[in-house]
């Protein structure tokens, strides 16, 4: 065989392996997708694709209300991830510049203090929280989105590597020229790295509204059994449990679909920012 | 150690706290006792009386409640709950008994709250001793006005970081802190201690370690399973999706944009929901044997054992994790590859080296170099994977039903069974601080020389 034709079924065979790896990967999710619209009601039937189509799920899942809100826990969520990420960004950019840019004798220890507080399993003190958040009143009726707020902002200026790279990346100068021009450092974080650092707002404001999304066991611990605040996560992990997959395995399907689809645009958009983090500076 | 050193004097000033208290003027040192007195004669009035009033409002508290909460602390109560026959109202009454878990509470956030005076009465000793020093130089000393100014300015730092760590230190210092303290007691439903508990010292660590008890042989079977769950789970994703970057990024590959997208999709979707996906497609019913079944791999009545059987269960969740975790090792992987530069590959391809050879020869120590801190974090994210385990297995398949743990738990989830579905919060809270000794020892000494971690230091 000559050094082209081996060349070019090594190829072949290169795009053969992605298609099939494409395949494994893009799989489920097309699955869950045509799992929505499932018209044959039950969890587990014995075809693999549905046998036909409908509506029916995505409609129950806004209009049957009586043991399962999922409207409710939508704006529960929403209400939590809104007033969390404002929090959180507010934290996280704070810190983050404090830590990039002031010099101050605490910087190294607060810096230390994040390693090894990250080092904790992370809800080994959940219980704990819990009892705090008693203790203060938080943990009945509508308080509980509030304690639920606390707990996703809390913890978010201990996560200030991304941010504190991308400031560290604003030359200095700038700052000094400010300085000399006598401008306080309040006004060089507002007017001056604020502005220059978009990108890495976008970030932070969207990671931290993603959280209460995604994160069911803060939320299961602090929601107990009020039915009324759950957020969608914990929602969609009732849908699967015992005595409702039969009648909601479908609309879990849907609700996994509706939720996925405002996530994975953010995702989309904000990929670049997962590889440019690693290198541990990031480009605006 | 040189680092060290030079840091500490970069933050050196002449008015500490021991220069205070021993060359202090008498209204400096009595400032020891009336706090902010030492402020309030050089004229700083409203400074002075804040501190005052914080020392009243701490010695009021200390008096009403504090005193008793840190005396508490001591025998974490031991007054039982009662039951009495009320006549005029013809019930049955419970007089309030201790709840140990409220005076632990109490106790710990005292202790906080304590340290955190000292910390103020500190600063009130050092202001003193400036106030005075500037006062004997004749400088011009801040008003309270200027001070407030100055929060915006030099001070920056003190406004912008007090409310983030307030925030750390309510709702993750302070939880730690408490839970820590756990572990020192019998807070366990054995022996029915969920209301009044004692503390009991180590014997927590001692029966976990000890391997003839139940929860002590459950402990380095949970333990050992973990490690090797992290181990595989770190390095079969990272080398996965290194190849697969790898693969991606040749030259002849053509929609370079279409696969990563592929990919990259999977990890858009929230991890909860396709790990809950994964889990009901591979239940004995589920998608996956069902497939099987209709192509006939497997016969109609059959199913593969995916979470029933613990050998099945243990590589299952290896390989899905390699399912969720490859999409996202690509993304990180990808721009470090495009840095490795391109001059060791040409120089490879001049020595006749096969891609191999290149691979294992340039490829990867390259990549072991620059991305060590990320695999520790991988590492350390993986001995913590709650998510992944808890959703996908739940930490089934149980084979030992004196333990309560399953054959896939790792730590952190057993450690959640032991608080939450248990409520043996003792045990729990001592494998949480295991948890944690295990990843600081190895990650502090591999943080430390590692070279992103002493580049910060050269601030």
């Amino acid at each position: 065989m000559s050094h082209k034709t081996t060349k070019k079924v090594k190829n072949i065979a290169v795009h053969c392996l992605l298609a099939v790896l494409a395949f494994i990967w893009v799989f489920p999710i097309l699955w869950v997708v045509l799992t929505s619209f499932r018209a044959e009601k039950g969890s587990y039937v014995s075809t693999f694709l549905p046998q036909s189509y409908t509506f029916d799920n995505y409609i129950k899942l806004f209009t049957d209300t009586s043991l399962l809100n999922f409207p409710q826990m939508f704006m529960n969520t929403l209400i939590i991830a809104i007033f969390s990420c404002i929090l959180s960004a507010f934290y996280v950019l704070s810190a983050s510049y404090c830590l990039s840019r002031l010099k101050f004798k605490l910087r190294k220890p607060y810096m230390n203090m994040a390693m090894i507080l990250g080092l904790f399993p992370s809800f080994m003190s959940m219980i704990a929280v819990y009892f705090i958040l008693k203790a203060v009143g938080l943990t009945e009726g509508s308080l509980i989105r509030v304690a639920l707020i606390l707990c996703y902002s809390g913890g978010a200026a201990l996560g200030f590597q991304i941010s504190k790279g991308f400031f560290d990346t604003i030359p200095k100068e700038i700052d000094e020229a400010a300085l000399i021009d006598g401008c306080t450092r309040w006004r060089i974080f507002t007017r001056i790295t604020i502005p220059l650092s978009k990108p890495i707002i976008i970030y932070t404001i969207l990671t931290s509204f993603m959280g209460p999304w995604l994160d069911f066991i803060f939320a299961k611990v602090i929601c107990r059994a009020n039915a009324d605040q759950y957020t969608v996560a914990i929602g969609l992990w009732k849908m699967l449990e015992k005595e409702y997959i039969d009648g909601w395995y479908t609309s879990f399907a849907a609700g996994a679909v509706l939720i996925s689809i405002p996530i994975a645009i953010l995702f989309l958009c904000l990929q670049r920012f997962y590889v440019d983090g690693l290198s541990g500076a990031v480009k605006g | 150690m040189f680092g060290r050193k030079r840091k500490a004097s970069e933050f050196d000033t002449p008015y500490t706290c021991t220069a205070a208290i021993t060359k202090g003027a008498p209204e400096t040192k009595l400032s020891m006792l009336v706090m902010g007195l030492g402020s309030f004669v050089h004229g700083q009035r409203i400074k002075g009386l804040l501190y005052l009033a914080a020392e009243a409002a701490y010695i009021v508290f200390m008096i009403m409640t504090g005193l008793h909460c840190l005396y508490m602390l001591g025998s974490l109560g031991t007054v039982e709950q009662q039951e009495y026959w009320d006549e005029a109202q013809q019930v049955y009454l419970y007089t309030q008994g201790d709840q140990s878990i409220t005076i632990l509470l109490y106790g710990v956030a005292t202790v906080f709250l304590t340290l955190l005076m000292v910390y103020i009465w500190r600063g009130s000793l050092k202001s003193a001793y400036k106030a005075e020093c500037l006062a004997k130089q004749g400088k011009h000393l801040n008003t309270f006005m200027e001070d407030l100014k100055s929060l915006l300015d030099e001070n920056l730092q003190k406004l912008l970081m007090t409310p983030p760590l307030f925030f750390i230190f309510a709702l993750t210092v302070l939880p730690l802190a408490f839970m820590i303290c756990m572990a020192f007691t019998n807070y366990s439903l054995i022996d029915n201690h969920l209301v009044l508990f004692d503390w009991v010292g180590l014997d927590n660590f001692k029966t976990l370690f000890d391997s003839s008890s139940v929860l002590g042989s459950t402990f380095w079977s949970v333990l050992i399973w973990t490690i090797v769950w992290a181990f595989f789970a770190t390095f079969s994703n990272y080398i996965c999706g290194m190849i697969l970057s790898l693969i991606i990024n040749r030259k002849e590959t053509k929609a370079k944009g279409f696969w990563r997208f592929c990919f990259v999709l999977s990890c858009a979707v929230p991890m909860f929901v396709s790990l809950l996906i994964m889990r009901t497609m591979l239940q004995p019913e589920g998608a996956v044997n069902v497939l099987l079944r209709n192509i006939g791999l497997i016969a109609p009545d059959a199913s593969l054992p995916f979470f029933t059987d613990p050998t099945w269960a243990r590589v299952t969740v290896i390989v899905i994790n390699i399912w969720v975790g490859v999409p996202y090792t690509l993304l990180q992987l990808t721009g470090v590859l495009q840095n490795i530069p391109a001059e060791l590959y040409e120089a490879a391809k001049v020595d006749g080296a096969n891609a191999f050879q290149t691979f294992f020869k340039i490829t990867l120590p390259y990549m072991l170099y620059v991305t060590t801190p990320y695999l520790i974090s991988t590492f350390t994210g993986n001995v913590n994977n709650f998510n992944v385990i808890y959703l996908l297995s739940g930490g089934d398949p149980v084979t030992n039903l004196s333990s309560t743990a399953g054959s896939t738990d790792l730590l952190v989830t057993w450690l959640y069974k032991l608080t939450v579905d248990k409520q043996y919060y003792n045990v729990g809270a001592v494998i949480g601080i295991l948890t944690f000794v295990i990843l600081a020892i190895g990650a502090l000494f591999t943080y430390r020389n590692s070279k992103s971690y002493k580049e910060e230091g050269g601030f």
